[in-house]
């Protein structure tokens, strides 16, 4: 039977790119919609019913939600040039940073991309409190997965681009390379890794959004209370 | 080498006694340890830097932490009585609803608890719709996991047992029978199981304890 993978994603969403990176990385052929999320398409109502969102993965008629499930599938389904590594525990410490980098980094810098005055001077502490953690767990790695890409990297990888994105709107730097030399060092191998250096959305369309997307919580932070 | 296995939890925490009913169901001798949250060990803050929490498991002085990423550790160390499918859709579908309950069902049940006025109203039809996504998930099975229990009922226990139990505390009608017979079906099936039975929190203290703690967090709030 003729394989057949298709993938619902944005141009800009970090999400959707994860399971565009492993499908690329592993040379699974796909096609992909971008979709407009004010105007979802049928096939994404009907393929993630419970969430309504992207990514998600239709392998041959049947549909795969949640970034962080889509790689650990594609990763089971084709062999090839393996995201996980063998052995047990090491994989645990895998999924453990995947989840960190979900659950902790993107809420942290998200917190600090979106408050305003004293609370975001609070979150911008958090967030580089949270981003020790990573720059601990590189060292002496080349990557999260050690000497490749991992999961744990295709997880953290917005860090890449979207970090120097929300920086530029924000006006504060929050991974500064005195600070975070391994961070760094790994976000500029990350984003010049064969396969995710072409797979980059446009910055200043980035910028836009991003700027736009932040709007409200300036305007709401100005009404006077 | 003798294998050592050893669980810091507590006892009324549903992620730290998903892991013993894994360990259980798996026939795992381990070391259980009681952490006291208010003065945690230095042995928990040196396995769980990170984040300090339990359930933290210990194998062999190998520290694993977050519970769905420990529930997975166990199933690929010991083989037998496997908690997740072998096919790759269907281990895709249980990280699915693992996440579905962790991420969205818990969270919403925790808002409808407190929630006042208007948006309990709406919280709790977000709750409601939810639940409805889980309870079709059953489709017809015994378990989530088929004729077995497997990831998502171990992962639901706290469905089972948590839920209502806070029901029961706070005196509301978010999660009963009527709303969802399917799912109370499950209930009732998965708590007759011997070992699940052993891994639950003792009735009367569990009350207690809960009712502590949401006396405690409505007086926090005001």
């Amino acid at each position: 039977m003729a394989e057949e993978v298709k993938l619902l994603k944005t141009w800009s969403s970090p999400f959707g790119l994860r399971a565009f990176w492993i499908l690329k990385l592993k040379g699974v052929q796909f096609d992909f919609i971008d979709e407009d999320l004010s105007n979802k398409s049928p096939l994404l109502l009907q393929s993630n019913p419970v969430y309504k969102k992207v990514p998600v993965l239709i392998h041959n008629g049947k549909p795969i939600s949640e970034s962080l499930v889509i790689l650990e599938y594609v990763d089971e389904t084709w062999k090839q040039n393996p995201l996980l590594p063998e052995d047990p525990y090491e994989r645990a410490r895998a999924r453990f940073w995947a989840k960190f980098g979900d659950d902790k980094v993107l809420a942290s810098i998200w917190n600090a991309f979106i408050k305003q005055g004293k609370e975001q001077e609070e979150a911008i502490g958090l967030a580089i409190e949270t981003l020790k953690f990573l720059e601990e767990e590189l060292k002496g790695k080349r990557f999260f997965g050690g000497e490749k890409i991992g999961l744990p990297d295709l997880a953290l990888g917005w860090l890449a681009n979207l970090i120097g994105v929300f920086e530029e709107v924000i006006g504060v730097k929050l991974i500064e390379k005195e600070r975070f030399p391994l961070l760094s060092a790994w976000m500029q191998e990350f984003a010049e890794a064969p396969v995710i250096k072409e797979s980059w959305p446009p910055h200043e369309k980035l910028v836009t959004k991003f700027r736009a997307m932040r709007e409200p919580y300036v305007a709401a932070a100005a009404q006077p209370k | 080498m003798a294998e050592e296995v050893k669980l810091y939890g507590t006892w009324s925490s549903p992620f730290s006694r998903r892991i013993e009913l894994a360990l259980k169901l798996k026939g795992v001798p381990f070391e259980y340890i009681e952490e006291d949250l208010s003065n945690k060990s230095p042995e928990l803050l040196k396995y769980n830097p990170v984040h300090k929490k339990i359930p933290v498991l210990v194998h062999n002085s190998k520290p694993i932490a977050e519970s769905q990423v420990i529930l997975e550790y166990i199933d690929e160390i010991w083989n037998n009585n496997p908690i997740l499918p072998q096919d790759p859709y269907q281990r895709a579908m249980a990280r699915f609803w693992g996440k579905f309950i962790d991420e969205k069902a818990l969270a919403t049940r925790m808002k409808a608890n407190f929630a006042e006025g208007k948006e309990r109203e709406l919280v709790t039809e977000e709750f409601f719709q939810q639940m409805k996504f889980l309870e079709n998930e059953l489709n017809g099975k015994d378990f989530f996991g088929g004729e077995t229990i497997g990831f998502v009922d171990i992962v639901a226990i706290v469905v089972a047992i948590w839920f209502p139990l806070t029901q029961e505390v706070l005196g509301v009608e978010t999660f009963t029978e009527e709303k969802f017979p399917v799912l109370f079906k499950w209930i009732r099936k998965i708590t007759e199981i011997d070992v699940v039975n052993e891994c639950r929190p003792p009735r009367e203290k569990h009350l207690a304890y809960v009712k502590a703690r949401i006396e405690g967090l409505k007086s926090a709030s005001k």
